[in-house]
Order: structure tokens, then C-alpha cells, then sequence
């Protein structure tokens, strides 16, 4: 057992004007030499409460006590590292340190070799000069993390390091963090990706500022063990088969896993396929359950398979056409290439992945190919129409939701409506019809005159979504749309996805969401500017296996890191 | 139509939900209004004046009580001795003071030159002048009437038409029409770009069907009304202030839209090179300034330097000052506001062409 560096009982977190507390009678406690973790979708209270250890909050009720002492005592050994960490993006790396170092306090004689120790230990010592506003997005997180360790501190509170960091990157800071853990530091890691909780030992998971669990990871999962089976070797499409699969009572969570199904049950798994009128040849394996497993069955079980959405969606109907072409897509931002050169077809009733670490070009391709950005070279396609010379056709065709909520918030539900159904051009009979339509669809009905900026993060999703396809289009694009949410909203969004893909919607999805990528029929890879592999997630993950046999049943992120390790590889060798 | 009709119906909310928005959108016209019609006056009012009369005759009395009857005086005080003229002034008790020497009373009867020393507190700069032009109106129209066998030249009379009472608030209330729509016009088309922009609702708008001159029009359309209604205000409060308004009224809304239309145009120039409202605001502020310096409303456009002159041209409220100047005090006819129109049209669509450019342009 560690010493205690932070407890906190019954917080409470009351905001003027809020409809709802942020923190709803919290405890937690924080010890050395273990990462705890601090879990939860966006809005849960995460942020709330790592603000109030790090005294810029007060609570409303509760008591809390930080290294020792009222929080804000002992400022000296509390390292703090917020969501958007300062950095000073005009100063360069050893600048900022420098300007941390000062701003703490730390004597002179001791600057030399604590930034040596800091730069190897993040292994940013080659951009020693580099500009803070020039390094991606993981060097960004690593700076920030030793401008928050210019003094070795004994707390050491970090508000979601990993998000927007690429998998490699995600490791190593994880790796980082687990050696300060070794030297007696208390860490206190939030994240919105469930399965950083399995490798924390004490997890405290918290979901619209309730304390859902709170304890060893093994002990939610637990709860589960002998509850989730994997379909595979069915015949037939499987996004019809995990429809039915979750259409069934007994069956509360499922998500497909490339050309598997993965299954959590109210009961024990059934260990035969029988049993739920599955072929003769499909196999069923019971697997070690996952956090999230955990969280979903605490939270209820996820929604049910048949989407209202995609049934009263139009069919499309195709054709041989491609959905979405891309013929040696290129954009130069000056002499920096951005994409170099991206080619695929994406057939009608497909989901394409486009997987990528930040900035490797990927939102670029995205852009491109939806009309934002105009390629240097090259040319793109949306349902057949050129978007050089058939841009309102094209755009027309295509139905667009971007990661960030981009709806007018200060508009309210409804109005947000009539305007989608106005811009996209619907008469004033269809409009009424796809806006009563959406109401039902996605339960808008009570929140219709409230501002959609006001909003939780699951209704704001939701209306996305509607606005997005109000007018029924061929084509999707999706712009990491499930960042944040909860595990729930994210199955009822996929849900919707999978029904529509069903009735013949082509969706082009950016993610580095290891889970969306999943549900992909097709990834490209892109590292780089440049597309480095392509395929199916069951080819991109056996494909990692050969390249390193060790890999035991890899997963979607063993299988990035794979790919762009040997990438990197392939580069030097070249070099 | 239909896209055309959303679009526009959604900038008006947006428009009138946000609540500080809202606030933006009508506290400052009507602050504007209210203090620059009574704050930003060149009429001196509510000061003293005081005098040293040496030669105690008639004609001193004359000019003194003309000054008393002005009105722009609270007081027009007896100074005993020049020690005491002195003091006053230094004190700043007077703005200035007359000094009738002993000679005064009888070289005015004798019909020679007669002189008024006038001494100005010259650290009121502004005031005193005024004063002094007064002061020597009035003299001159006694000097006029008592002597008008006088052989030097013929009398100058000066009448001034259109404002024959020289009342500042006259220039005041056509002028701040054209200062307080500009005002608002910029700063609300300023921000509606930058705003979606930093806010991520632009990219929805540019893959959404709507085409860019849509978008542009549904902008415009919303801070353009706001313009005009912001213009009309002046007309509707001219009788309060007793500022005649002789014009057109039909004529004052065509000059007031093709107006809006320009600022509204500089407006989603600037908003649409901004990636975030702050410099939305910075580059509005920017534009605004020079905007009013430029226009004429300071300082007349004659007596800039030669080389400053021309650019003036490039400023829209250059021609709705000498428009609204004109609608309200002289019944301008529509062929010389024609002439002013047609270079509000040409700005209107440089402005409004480069920012529909830009739209696009600055996604890259």
C-alpha cells in the first residue's frame, strides 16, 4: 500500500445556471506507486473534479484533502497537466521548459540536469529547438508532461493525456507514466478510452457525475465473467446477424470485430450456436470479458439491433457504380505534401475506414474527397459526380458529421432542423416529413425549443445525426463521430450506421478509434501523408501477425502500430 | 428558394438568440445616439465670459447685452481691473474676456475704427475659438448698426442656409446616422463567418448543398436590416432634436441600403479572412476607425493632406455623409444622390465578390 497523496469524500459540484450537478457525491482517493485511474465519457465530471485537487474549483459540498492538506498547500509538489496544456507555441521546446522551470521555482544550479533527465525521458531531446506550435499532437503531450515534472512532484494529476494521440504515442506515454509511478509518484490519469482503465489499478468510473464503480478493473469485469461469447464462421452479412443478435432479449451489448461478432449476454453464453438459431457452422468461444463490458452492464445493457432510422430510410439503390472514388488524390500545403497521391474505390453499401495518427493526412483525404478542400492533384467522386465540376451534385448526395459538435447552438432543436431541411433543399412537405420523422426517430420531442448547444453530449449526437441525413443521402461522411460518447450513445449511434448501411448508405469514416474501426468493411492506413495499407480489418490484423509473429490474436491497435512500425522501418532502411 | 429562404431565416436567429448578441446588436446604437448627439457637440455652452469696460458708454452696453441675450453664455461677468481679468482667466472662472478701452464709445460715434481686445484662455483651445467667433459676430453686427454711414466696403451679412442658426445638432444627427450604422453594420457582418468558422458550423455550411452565393446573400440579408433600421432611428428622432429632415424619405432608404450594403461587404471581407471572432473584432475595429476619420465627419475631406485625399474615394461613408447630410437639411434631388450611389454599387460588389472568393479560398 501506498502513502494517500489526495482523498476527496462526498464532492459535490453545483454550477450556477446548470441544470444538473457535475459531481453528484464523489470519493476517491489517490495513493503512490499505482496509477489511478479516472473514467468516464465526456461530461461525466472528469475535468470537475481533477480542477478542484488542483484547487482552481472549490466544491459545492464535500470534503477534500491534497498531500496532506487543504488543496493548494503544497503547490510545489502538485504536478498538474490540463487538457490543453500551456504551451507556449511561439517558444520552443527547451524555452518552455525553461519558462516552467522559472514559473516553479526550481533552482538554477539544478535546470541542466533536470532538463537532460526530462528530454531523454520523453525523448524529446532532438527537437530540443523546435517550435512548441510545430510538434504533433503526441510530442505536444510529452512536452506538456515534462513541463509538469520540471519538479519532481508526489501528485501528479493528468486530465486526458492520451486523447488526440496516436496509439504509438498513447504507449509511450503510458510507458512514461508507469516509470514515474515506480519512483513513488501518486498518479491520477482521466481518460475517456475505456480500455486505458483495464491497465490502472484503481479505477473510478464516473458517468453524468455519478460514481459508477469504483475499485480494481478485474472486479467490474468480473461481474461479467462467462458472459461474452465471439460468433464466427457464420454465413451471410454480419451486420444483419449482429441486428438480430441484439434484437434478441437475452442478448444486452454486441459489436462486430471484422468478421466476427462479439456478444455480452444477461446469462451465462450459450457455448452453442444452436441456441440462438445460428447455422451449423458457426463457432461460438466464450472470451475474457472487457472494462467496458463491465460499464455497459452496470449502465443497463446497450440498445437493440433493428434501427428506427434505417427503417424508414430509403433504399439505395446503387448500381455497379462506386460510391466514393478517389483517383490519385494529392494536396501540397507549399512544399509540405499533406496527402500524396491517395487511390480507392469504395463500392455502394460499404463502410470505409480512414485510420490515421493526427496530422498523417487523413482529415486532409476526408476534406478532399467531401468538397472542403480543393486537391492539388487528382480528382474525387461522391454517387458519380465529379467534385470539380459537379460540386452541388456531389455535395448534394452526401450527408456530413463531424467529431465536434458543428450545429448552431444557439439555435434551438427545432430551428436547427428547419434549417438543415431548408439548406439541403427539401420542399416544404418533405421537410415536415423528415423533421416530424427525425423528432420520432431520435426522441427530440421534449427538447425541441431548447438551445442545441445546451444540450447533453448523447442528444447533441443525436441530432447531429438527424440533421445529417435529413435529406436522405447516398453517401456519409463521418468525422470521428464517436469521440467522448458514452459506450451506450456510441452502440445507438453505430446501431443507426449499421441499419442504414444495410439499406445501401456508403459511409467514409475517419477514426483512430480502434472500436470504429472495427465496424469498417474496408481500412486505408494512412501514415504519413501517404496511404501505407489497405484492406479488411481481419487482413490489416493478420497481416501485423506476420510481420510480428509474437502478436497473440492482435487487435485493431496492435495491428496500427504494427503497420506503421514497420512503416518506420522500411523508411530508415531506405535512408 | 428554399435554401436561400433557410439560410437566411437561420442568420436571423442566430442573430437574435444569442443573448450577447442581443445586447451588441441595440445597447450601443442607442448609447451611441444618445451621447453623441449631446457629447459630441462643436457648440460652446454653459461657460462665462467676463469683461472690462474702460470706456462706459453706450455701444459697450449694446455688445454686452447681445452676448447676455446669445444664450451661450451662463454668465457674462464685470471685471474690475486687468489684475482681476487675469485671475479669472488663470483660474479658468471665464473662458475670455473683453476689454472696451476709454476710446471705445467715441471712436465708434465718430464712425473711426473701434477695436474689442478679446483675451482667450488658450488652453481651451476649441472652445475659445468658437467663443471668439461669436464675440465677434456680434460685435460686428452692432459695429453694422451703429454706424451705417461707415465708408470702408460694403457690410458683410452672413446668412447660413440649410442651417441658419449654425445649431450643431443640425450636422450632428445626418452625420451620426451615417457613423452609427456603419458601427453596427461591420461589427455584426464581421463576426458571422469568423464566428461559424471558429466554432466548426463553417465546414457543415460548405458541404451542405448551398452554394456560395447563397451563403453570402443569407448573411448579408439579416446585419442589413439591422443597418437600415439602425439608419431610420435618425430620421424617426431628427424632430426631437428639432433637425428638420426636408428630403426624401424614399431617396434616404436607397442611399441607406446600397450603404449597408458596402459596410456589409467590408464586413464579411474582414470576417471571412478571420479564422477566429477575436480577430474578427480586431479587424473590424480596424477598418472602423479610419472609416469614421476618413468619412469626413471629423474633420471635412478639403483639409486632409493632397495624398490622403484619394483614398477617401474607398470609403463608404464618405458618400452617405454628403447623402444624408443632403436628404436631411436641403431636399437633395435624386440626380446628385445618383452620383453618390453608383460608387457605393462598385464597392458593394468589389467587397462582397472577394469575400464570396475568400470563403473558399481561406478553407485551405
Amino acid at each position: 500500500m501506498g502513502e494517500t497523496v489526495a482523498s476527496a469524500r462526498d464532492l459535490v459540484m453545483r454550477f450556477d445556471g446548470a441544470e444538473d450537478d457535475a459531481l453528484k457525491g464523489v470519493a476517491l482517493t489517490v495513493e503512490t506507486g499505482q496509477i489511478t485511474g479516472l473514467v468516464g465519457p465526456d461530461g461525466a465530471g472528469k475535468t470537475t473534479l481533477i480542477r478542484i485537487l488542483a484547487n482552481l474549483l472549490s466544491p459545492t459540498e464535500g470534503s477534500v484533502e491534497v498531500l496532506g492538506g487543504e488543496p493548494g498547500t503544497n503547490r510545489f509538489d502538485l504536478g498538474y497537466m490540463p487538457q490543453r496544456f500551456g504551451l507556449y507555441e511561439d517558444l520552443s521546446v527547451i524555452e518552455n521548459l525553461t519558462l516552467y522551470a522559472r514559473m516553479r521555482g526550481l533552482p538554477k544550479s539544478e535546470w541542466d540536469a533536470v532538463f537532460a533527465r526530462l528530454l531523454d525521458f520523453t525523448d524529446l531531446a532532438r527537437f530540443k529547438s523546435r517550435l512548441g506550435g510545430k510538434l504533433s499532437g503526441g510530442m505536444k503531450q510529452k512536452l506538456g508532461l515534462a513541463c509538469a515534472l520540471v519538479r519532481t512532484p508526489r501528485l501528479l494529476l493528468l486530465d486526458e493525456p492520451s486523447v488526440g494521440v496516436d496509439p504509438v504515442s498513447r504507449r509511450e506515454l503510458w510507458g512514461m507514466i508507469e516509470q514515474l509511478v515506480d519512483e513513488g509518484i501518486g498518479v491520477l490519469w482521466s481518460t475517456a478510452y475505456l480500455d486505458e482503465a483495464e491497465q490502472c489499478e484503481v479505477v473510478y468510473l464516473l458517468n453524468h457525475g455519478e460514481l459508477l464503480f469504483s475499485g480494481n478493473p478485474s472486479e467490474l469485469t468480473d461481474e461479467v465473467t462467462g458472459r461474452v461469447a465471439v460468433v464466427t464462421g457464420f454465413e451471410g452479412r454480419r451486420r444483419r446477424l449482429l441486428t438480430r443478435m441484439l434484437d434478441r432479449d437475452d442478448v444486452i451489448d454486441g459489436t462486430l470485430q471484422g468478421r466476427s461478432i462479439r456478444l455480452l449476454f444477461d446469462r451465462p453464453a450459450p457455448s452453442e450456436p444452436i441456441v440462438l438459431d445460428l447455422d451449423a457452422d458457426s463457432q461460438m468461444q466464450s472470451v475474457p470479458p472487457r472494462f467496458e463490458d463491465g460499464f455497459i452492464n452496470r449502465l443497463g445493457g446497450g440498445p437493440d439491433g433493428t434501427s428506427e432510422l434505417a427503417r424508414r430510410y430509403r433504399t439505395i439503390l446503387g448500381g455497379d457504380g462506386c460510391a466514393i472514388e478517389a483517383k490519385g488524390l494529392t494536396k501540397r500545403f507549399g512544399d509540405f505534401t499533406a496527402a500524396d497521391n491517395m487511390d480507392f474505390v469504395i463500392p455502394f453499401g460499404k463502410i470505409y475506414g480512414l485510420l490515421g495518427p493526427n496530422g498523417a493526412g487523413k482529415s486532409t483525404t476526408f476534406k478532399m474527397l467531401c468538397g472542403l478542400l480543393t486537391p492539388t492533384e487528382g480528382s474525387g467522386a461522391v454517387a458519380g459526380h465529379d467534385l470539380r465540376t459537379a460540386g452541388p451534385e456531389a455535395r448534394r448526395s452526401l450527408g456530413y458529421m463531424a467529431q465536434k459538435f458543428s450545429l448552431y447552438g444557439d439555435l434551438s432543436v427545432r430551428q436547427n432542423l428547419n434549417f438543415f431541411a431548408g439548406a439541403y433543399g427539401l420542399s416544404r412537405g418533405e421537410a415536415r416529413d423528415a423533421i416530424d420523422s427525425a423528432i420520432e426517430v431520435f426522441g427530440l420531442g421534449d427538447s425541441l425549443s431548447r438551445s442545441a448547444g445546451e444540450m447533453p453530449l448523447g442528444y447533441k449526437q443525436r441530432l447531429s445525426l438527424a440533421c445529417a441525413v435529413m435529406h436522405q443521402p447516398p453517401v456519409l461522411f463521418l468525422d470521428e463521430p464517436t469521440s467522448g460518447v458514452d459506450p451506450v450513445a456510441r452502440r445507438e449511434f453505430w446501431t443507426h450506421i449499421n441499419g442504414l448501411v444495410e439499406k445501401g448508405v456508403t459511409v467514409l469514416v475517419t477514426t483512430h478509434f480502434m472500436e470504429e474501426a472495427e465496424y469498417c468493411d474496408d481500412i486505408s492506413l494512412i501514415y504519413r501523408s501517404q496511404l501505407i495499407a489497405q484492406g479488411t480489418p481481419d487482413e490489416l490484423k493478420r497481416r501485423a501477425q506476420e510481420l510480428s509473429p509474437g502478436l497473440q490474436a492482435p487487435t485493431m491497435e496492435d495491428a496500427f502500430i504494427a503497420l506503421v512500425e514497420d512503416r518506420d522501418a522500411a523508411v530508415e532502411k531506405a535512408a | 428558394m428554399q435554401r436561400l429562404k433557410a439560410i437566411i431565416v437561420k442568420e436571423a436567429w442566430a442573430l437574435l438568440r444569442d443573448p450577447r448578441g442581443r445586447i451588441t446588436l441595440f445597447v450601443p446604437p442607442l448609447i451611441q445616439l444618445l451621447l453623441f448627439s449631446f457629447a459630441a457637440t462643436l457648440e460652446v455652452k454653459n461657460t462665462d465670459v467676463g469683461y472690462l469696460d474702460l470706456s462706459s458708454g453706450v455701444e459697450s452696453v449694446e455688445i454686452l447685452s447681445r452676448l447676455e441675450a446669445s444664450g451661450n453664455f451662463d454668465e457674462v461677468r464685470r471685471l474690475g481691473s486687468y489684475d482681476e481679468l487675469q485671475d479669472a482667466i488663470d483660474q479658468q472662472q471665464i473662458i475670455a474676456a473683453l476689454v472696451f478701452d476709454q476710446q471705445f464709445d467715441r471712436s465708434v460715434l465718430s464712425s473711426k475704427p473701434a477695436a474689442i481686445g478679446v483675451v482667450l484662455d488658450g488652453r481651451r483651445i476649441n472652445a475659445a475659438q468658437i467663443v471668439s467667433r461669436y464675440i465677434s459676430e456680434i460685435a460686428s453686427s452692432v459695429g453694422m448698426e451703429a454706424g451705417p454711414a461707415r465708408t470702408t466696403g460694403p457690410p458683410s451679412i452672413t446668412r447660413s442656409w440649410f442651417n441658419p442658426n449654425l445649431d450643431f445638432i443640425w450636422f450632428n444627427i445626418p452625420a451620426l446616422a451615417c457613423i452609427i450604422v456603419s458601427v453596427s453594420a461591420l461589427s455584426v457582418t464581421a463576426q458571422s463567418v469568423a464566428r461559424e468558422r471558429e466554432l466548426g458550423t463553417f465546414d457543415q455550411l460548405m458541404v451542405s448543398p448551398l452554394r456560395v452565393h447563397e451563403i453570402l446573400i443569407g448573411k448579408i440579408i439579416p446585419p442589413f436590416l439591422v443597418a437600415v433600421l439602425a439608419g431610420l432611428v435618425f430620421v424617426v428622432a431628427a424632430p426631437i432634436y428639432g433637425v428638420p429632415f426636408t428630403g426624401s424619405i424614399l431617396l434616404f432608404v436607397l442611399g441607406l441600403s446600397f450603404y449597408a450594403l458596402a459596410l456589409g461587404g467590408f464586413g464579411m471581407f474582414v470576417s471571412s479572412l478571420s479564422k477566429t471572432q477575436q480577430q474578427a473584432f480586431l479587424g473590424s475595429f480596424v477598418i472602423t476607425v479610419p472609416i469614421v476619420l476618413l468619412s469626413g465627419f471629423a474633420a471635412p475631406i478639403a483639409n486632409m493632406p493632397d495624398w490622403l485625399q484619394p483614398i477617401t474615394y474607398l470609403i463608404p461613408a464618405r458618400y452617405f455623409l454628403e447623402m444624408s447630410l443632403g436628404i436631411f437639411l436641403k431636399d437633395m434631388p435624386l440626380f446628385d444622390v445618383l452620383g453618390l450611389l453608383w460608387p457605393l454599387v462598385l464597392l458593394s460588389i468589389a467587397t462582397l465578390g472577394t469575400s464570396a472568393w475568400l470563403f473558399r479560398a481561406r478553407m485551405e
